[in-house]
């Protein structure tokens, strides 16, 4: 299911404007606030009338301003999910999570129903009221809620921005199983780097009403806020040493984590845990050493940023420009990259 | 304990009070939500006249409801001629003028509700593909339902104590018209009648603080 969303619209000093198409799986905007993010989500779900513009969702027109169509927000099958969760305080946890099940054209069945309450984990809270749940687990219940619906697309408004840290980390997880065994294709509103850079197939970067760049996470991710890679990888195996093998396109990478072979998981790497080296390091502490070319470097006064190729796949290193200078990197020349760290996400 | 005439007037006011009362709830539950939802021009000017009755003379109104209900004035005399409705020395028109008197009990209450809980809710039950109306009743009501109860209440209490309006516009007649207040000022009227109008006015005093008890309490359960 493809969406495509084509919007101009003016409220008070904002003025949005921007064209983007996604194709399946978690299509991310990411941006500051103030970006539009959440107009876009808005008027894809229907709560917004743009000024002008065209959405379409496979091959039904929701919003087309030109021939006056406009689907009532009801009649979308949109899923939202918001920030605040929006549970009814007057229904239990079970009675919410079949509200939109009741009226979905094709309800789930009981079948389907206990598996997705047994993956967001709600076994447990299904008799209770909403202002008895804890933040993470009323965002598992809003999730289950949009879900149940049966929405052709699910569009999540920051649905981890109110929660603290252990408690997106508890919901991450989910997320990414829904977004491997789900059909539904997502709009993943959020302007926290790491929760795109780990969920987003494919990412919408978005400024002051505009769209800036779009792409793969990998491209439009890379070198901002610290990030230094992000790779999609395939677990090959254990090695001898213990560590796990992981193949990705331009080479292989050793990681503490344990999956099974065949697993996808995606890494992220930060800028700050990649070193620069001219000649292959010996005996190094550092388990990941990749063949890289330099692409492109860029110093501002006392900073490098280093661009490195791996294949396809953007590198960003930030060193210093001494070092830049001492090893006399410039674009082109084959260095080898020192990975400390790397953070692993199934 | 009360005589066969004050137990009548005690029914008739309690009556008059549920007649009134679920008479005008729709209509103060349409209008709060349009308070509280909807963005109009004159909605400051709509918002003062549901509150004129507040402090409006309730004899004013008593009067004005005759001028336009009598049956020899425009509306009262169509209202008779056409569909046999008299409201004028009714018991009917004494609920009538309860209802407009005690609106804004009604409206303030639910519209506080209303504000209050339930804003976004709307947007996340469309996007689960519920219409309008299915939100009206699956959502809206049920949220606003502990305004509504103390709303309720509270008209209903303060309706118990209509006077000025009652008096002007159906008069005082016993069994029909004449309720607790109205009984109260009957039996200053007469020699000796302290004794019956200390009893009626302590029982008015019971019937109020019993109401207003229950509408703080219902309010207190749902205050979460």
């Amino acid at each position: 299911m493809t969406l495509s969303v084509r919007l101009r619209h003016r409220q008070g000093d904002f003025s949005l404007d921007v064209a983007f198409e996604t194709a399946g799986g978690i299509t991310a905007l990411f941006g500051p606030s103030g970006a539009g993010k959440s107009s876009i989500v808005a008027a894809v779900a229907g709560l917004l009338k743009p000024d002008e513009g065209r959405i379409v969702l496979g091959d039904r027109v929701l919003t087309d301003t030109e021939d006056r169509i406009f689907v009532a927000p009801h009649q979308r099958r949109a899923g939202l999910v918001f920030q605040e969760a929006r549970l009814f305080p007057h229904l239990r946890v079970k009675a919410n999570l079949l509200y939109g099940w009741r009226r979905a054209p094709e309800p789930a069945s009981q079948d389907e129903i206990d598996r997705l309450v047994a993956l967001l984990g709600l076994e447990d809270l299904l008799k209770r009221y909403p202002h008895n749940l804890s933040g993470g687990e009323k965002a598992r219940v809003a999730l289950g809620r949009a879900l149940l619906a049966g929405p052709e697309i699910l569009a999540l408004d920051e649905p981890l921005a109110s929660l603290d840290v252990a408690r997106r980390a508890e919901i991450l997880p989910y997320l990414e199983r829904l977004r491997d065994i789900s059909q539904v294709p997502m709009l993943y509103v959020s302007h926290a780097i790491d929760e795109v850079a780990r969920l987003a197939n494919h990412v919408v970067l978005l400024e002051k009403g505009r769209v800036m760049g779009q792409g793969s996470a990998a491209n439009c991710l890379v070198g901002r806020e610290g990030l230094g890679a992000v790779i999609d990888a395939t677990v090959i195996g254990p090695r001898e040493d213990g560590l796990t093998e992981l193949g990705f396109d331009n080479g292989r990478l050793a990681v503490t984590a344990k999956a099974a072979p065949g697993t996808r998981v995606r890494l992220r790497i930060g800028a700050d845990d990649i070193l620069i080296a001219r000649v292959q390091p010996k005996e190094i502490s550092a388990n990941n050493l990749l063949r890289v070319t330099v692409a492109q470097i860029v110093i501002t006064e006392d900073v490098c940023d280093v661009v490195l190729s791996a294949g396809p796949t953007p590198i960003f290193a930030r060193i210093t420009a001494a070092s830049a200078r001492r090893l006399a990197l410039a674009p082109g020349l084959p260095v080898f990259a020192v990975i400390k760290s790397v953070t692993v996400a199934t | 304990m009360l005589s066969p005439a004050e137990t009548e007037a005690l029914l008739l006011s309690l009556r008059v009070a549920a007649v009134a009362v679920a008479a005008a709830l729709p209509f103060a539950f349409a209008t709060a939500l349009l308070l509280a939802r909807a963005r109009f021009p004159g909605k400051l000017l709509l918002d003062a006249i549901i509150h004129l009755p507040l402090v409006l003379p309730p004899v004013a109104l008593g009067f004005l409801l005759l001028a336009v209900l009598g049956t020899r004035a425009g509306l009262g005399a169509f209202l008779a001629d056409h569909f046999g409705i008299r409201l004028v020395f009714r018991w009917t028109g004494a609920a009538l003028a309860s209802a407009i008197l005690t609106f804004p009990f009604q409206v303030r209450a639910i519209r506080l509700v209303l504000e209050a809980r339930g804003q976004g809710l709307n947007a996340a039950a469309a996007s689960l593909g519920a219409g309008p109306w299915d939100r009206l009743f699956s959502i809206t009501l049920p949220l606003a339902g502990p305004g509504i109860l103390a709303g309720a209440i509270t008209a209903f209490a303060a309706s118990l104590g209509e006077f000025g309006a009652i008096i002007t516009f159906v008069s005082s007649i016993p069994g029909e018209t004449r309720t607790l207040p109205l009984a109260i000022y009957s039996a200053l009227q007469q020699p000796g009648g302290e004794a019956e109008a200390m009893r009626l006015a302590g029982l008015s005093i019971l019937l109020a603080l019993f109401f207003m008890a229950l509408a703080q309490g219902v309010s207190r359960r749902w205050a979460r």
